[in-house]
């Protein structure tokens, strides 16, 4: 218990230290300045630009800069959806995978360039290591990138006056790539493979068991395949962006995957570092760091809440599991707490601490198994996800979607005291509060009516798997999931089918493309905007007041929107676990 | 419109060369280097032969051998090539009926023991590959395997002690044991 305190305490404060160093160097990478790194990739990216014919200098209006991101994107895809489609011809295959299924390649293409990693599959089952390196890796890297680029064309509309243009899609996608994500993912893939995160091209080892296992068929199994890959490659940029998919079946609860609590600390902090430091990002560049911190406080805020509550429940366990004779009761040679689906090197404390970190972000890797979580433990990712991703958020979505919901707040604000509501001395008017109102509703609705789609149709009801409401929540979850670019499920769903590899992908494709267009629309409106300067009467947006203004926004805007789907799945599970 | 597709396609493709081969190159090179035995799996070799991962979990059903956490994978448990959660919803009735059932097992082996059960000891790990029980589950099974093994429970759980791991750091994570690696060091003691 108290090593579980220690533990949130000391994570969240080396997130904390790196927000300023990484926030700023950022702030460099974005602002075209020396970095440090621009000397030896300084002509790397060059090169890059002359190969794709492309002028750094060239600015781009927003939809220019749309067009450009969306065409990266279907590029990405269709090489991603030919790979899996093609793995069987291909080499890099040791364990002979053939094609995947026509409907799951689509699915899972859609998920990994919408930086959802929603996963119909097993990894060490369903894909070659060609497939994972050359197709699911990149996209891991290139969405990531496209999430930061287009939160850099957002702050730079803040930030320029009468202008015409927000920057150059080419050039934030190369600079993140080549000053942000790639270093940064050498050096947790290195991390990770020091302690015990596999990194091979061989086949699956086989080994002999200690003691042959007898089957429910009387035969005996004798040997064990442990699957391994290049994998310490492709988890350090699942988590650094946000993305989540696994290179095998169950993530980072896999122990080739996440082997050591230092490796879970490590991916933890990867999944945090960018979205928490991209606050500072943008105060640098706004030209008043205030603005920064002030948004990175209210997400700290409403971070910690649901994460104590997600602990307490967990570690509280089921009535169910006591009365079944186990014994819950943490000591010291044992964390206890609710324990299925988790994994011992973990106990409960650094399980609720992932699913609280992975569910806030976009990310949606997983260490434990969210679908066996108490009611309210569990309720806690998924009311994180329907938030809308921005408590610390996908990398770049995170910030894009908050600061839609600073727009918000500072409207609300200026009705209640009858002014021209302005962000960072822009006025924000009809076309602004129109686009930002739509980004907040946009997942909501892609969540509620893609669940209601799959429990009112055969084919949805089908997936359930859980018995009761702990069924629908698994639907819930999926379609929050799927909407909000998270990828984690409660798991248990039975998800690779047409119907939901389908529908599952347009609320994928809507959640991550309409919202982007809707941000750069946004983005294009504020850059050509005049500057307004600060007068007694504008609310300031950097103090605590702010804060709380804006964490009550985006309370009351999650709630007033899934409370009620909430009280059929996960809390109706709560009445009927506590009144028996 | 045709220049921007054009851009689309060279960068993807030349991103697909800088992520997707030059990167994963550079980190297996650089650990099959300096972390080979990691890099490949964690790899126990005993007398030559591959006897399991350090990290991956085994099935153990004797009680001679101390037990793992249950397992949810298929169609064997401890599949370490098709690892699974078993998704259990917390009032499942599956669920209860499970730990029951392997609370059960554990009361037939060890009939004498009055210890309440660890909970990590009857629910199954989220990968179904977990390699650690709890240290409270392995002094639950002293006794068991001692008797088993026809050895003094003071033996048995010295080597328990000096198998813990502590946490990592002396903060991160919980105490645990590796069950195959203790499994191991039991088998290599010399018979009286």
């Amino acid at each position: 218990m108290t090593y579980g305190i220690i533990q949130i305490v000391l994570f969240l404060s080396v997130v904390l230290l790196l927000v300023k160093p990484l926030g700023w160097y950022m702030a460099r990478v974005y602002e075209n300045k020396p970095c440090g790194l621009d000397r030896i990739l300084g002509p790397v990216e060059r090169a890059i630009y002359r190969l794709c014919g492309v002028n750094p200098t060239n600015e781009m209006g927003w939809k220019r800069y749309t067009v450009a991101m969306l065409a990266f994107n279907a590029a990405g895809f269709f090489v991603l959806y030919a790979l899996m489609l093609l793995q069987g011809f291909l080499p890099l295959n040791p364990q002979h995978f053939p094609a995947v299924a026509p409907d799951l390649a689509f699915n899972t293409a859609v998920s990994f360039i919408t930086n959802t990693n929603w996963q119909a599959y097993g990894g060490e089952t369903t894909m070659s290591y060609l497939t994972q390196m050359l197709g699911l890796a990149v996209q891991n890297f290139v969405s990531a990138a496209s999430g930061m680029a287009v939160l850099v064309a957002l702050i730079r509309g803040f930030v320029r006056r009468n202008s015409q243009t927000i920057g150059n899609f080419w050039v934030d996608l190369t600079r993140s790539l080549l000053y942000i994500l790639i270093p940064l993912s050498l050096i947790i893939a290195i991390l990770l493979a020091s302690q015990g995160v596999v990194q091979t091209f061989k086949p699956y080892p086989t080994a002999t068991l200690v003691e042959p296992v007898t089957m429910a068929d009387g035969n005996s199994v004798a040997e064990q395949t442990i699957a391994v890959g290049p994998t310490a490659s492709q988890i350090a940029i699942k988590q650094l962006g946000t993305n989540g998919g696994g290179f095998f079946n169950t993530n980072s609860a896999h122990p080739l995957e996440n082997p050591t609590p230092l490796s879970n600390f490590l991916e933890m902090l990867a999944i945090l570092l960018i979205p928490a430091s991209l606050c500072y990002t943008f105060g640098k560049m706004a030209g008043d760091t205030k603005q920064g911190w002030a948004v990175l406080a209210s997400m700290v805020i409403i971070f910690i809440g649901l994460l104590a509550l997600c602990c307490w429940s967990e570690q509280k366990g089921t009535p169910q599991l006591i009365s079944a004779g186990a014994d819950l009761q943490p000591s010291v040679t044992q964390s206890g707490g609710n324990m299925e689906g988790k994994e011992v090197r973990f106990g409960i404390f650094n399980s609720a601490l992932f699913a609280t970190t992975t569910t806030g972000t976009s990310c949606g890797a997983v260490n434990s198994m969210h679908d066996s979580y108490t009611p309210l433990g569990g309720m806690v990712p998924m009311w994180l996800i329907q938030l809308g991703e921005v408590i610390f958020g996908g990398v770049g979505s995170g910030l894009y979607g908050m600061l839609a919901f600073a727009i918000l707040a500072v409207f609300i604000a200026g009705l209640m005291v009858g002014r021209t509501p302005e962000y960072l001395g822009k006025k924000i008017e009809t076309f602004e509060m129109k686009m930002a109102s739509l980004v907040i509703l946009l997942p909501i609705c892609l969540a509620l009516i893609g669940t209601a789609v799959a429990v009112a149709t055969k084919a949805g009801q089908a997936g359930a798997f859980n018995p009761g409401p702990h069924g629908f929540s698994e639907i819930l979850y999926a379609y929050s999931s799927a909407s909000n670019n998270n990828g984690s499920a409660f798991a248990g769903i039975n998800c690779n089918t047409p119907f939901y590899n389908f529908t599952l992908a347009i609320a994928m494709l809507g959640g991550r493309y309409l919202f982007k267009i809707l941000v750069l629309a946004i983005a294009g409106s504020l850059a050509a905007k005049k500057y307004v300067p600060a007068s007694a009467g504008t609310l300031s947006t950097s103090g605590p007041m702010f804060v709380i203004l804006l964490i009550s926004v985006v309370i009351v805007v999650g709630a007033l929107s899934f409370i009620p789907a909430l009280a059929l799945g996960p809390i109706v599970e709560h009445l009927m676990m506590i009144g028996r | 419109m045709m220049r921007i597709l054009r851009q689309a396609v060279a960068c993807i493709v030349i991103f697909t060369v800088i992520t997707g081969v030059i990167y994963p190159l550079i980190v297996t090179g650089f650990a099959q280097l300096v972390f080979p035995h990691q890099a490949n799996g964690s790899l126990i070799i005993d007398n030559g032969k591959t006897v399991g991962s350090s990290l991956i979990g085994q099935s153990f059903s004797s009680p001679k051998y101390f037990w793992a956490r249950p397992s949810a994978t298929s169609p064997t448990p401890y599949n370490a090539a098709n690892s699974s959660g078993s998704n259990l919803g917390p009032l499942n009735p599956a669920l209860a009926e499970n730990v029951k059932a392997r609370i059960t097992q554990l009361k037939a082996a060890d009939a004498a023991s009055k210890q309440a059960v660890p909970v990590d000891l009857v629910t199954a790990s989220g990968s179904g590959l977990d390699p650690d029980i709890s240290p409270a589950s392995a002094e639950y099974q002293v006794a068991r395997v001692a008797k088993a093994r026809n050895l003094d429970e003071t033996k048995i759980r010295e080597l328990v002690v000096k198998l813990t791991k502590n946490r990592q750091l002396g903060i991160l994570g919980e105490p645990r044991v590796n069950v195959l690696e203790l499994n191991l060091a039991l088998d290599n003691i010399p018979n009286k």
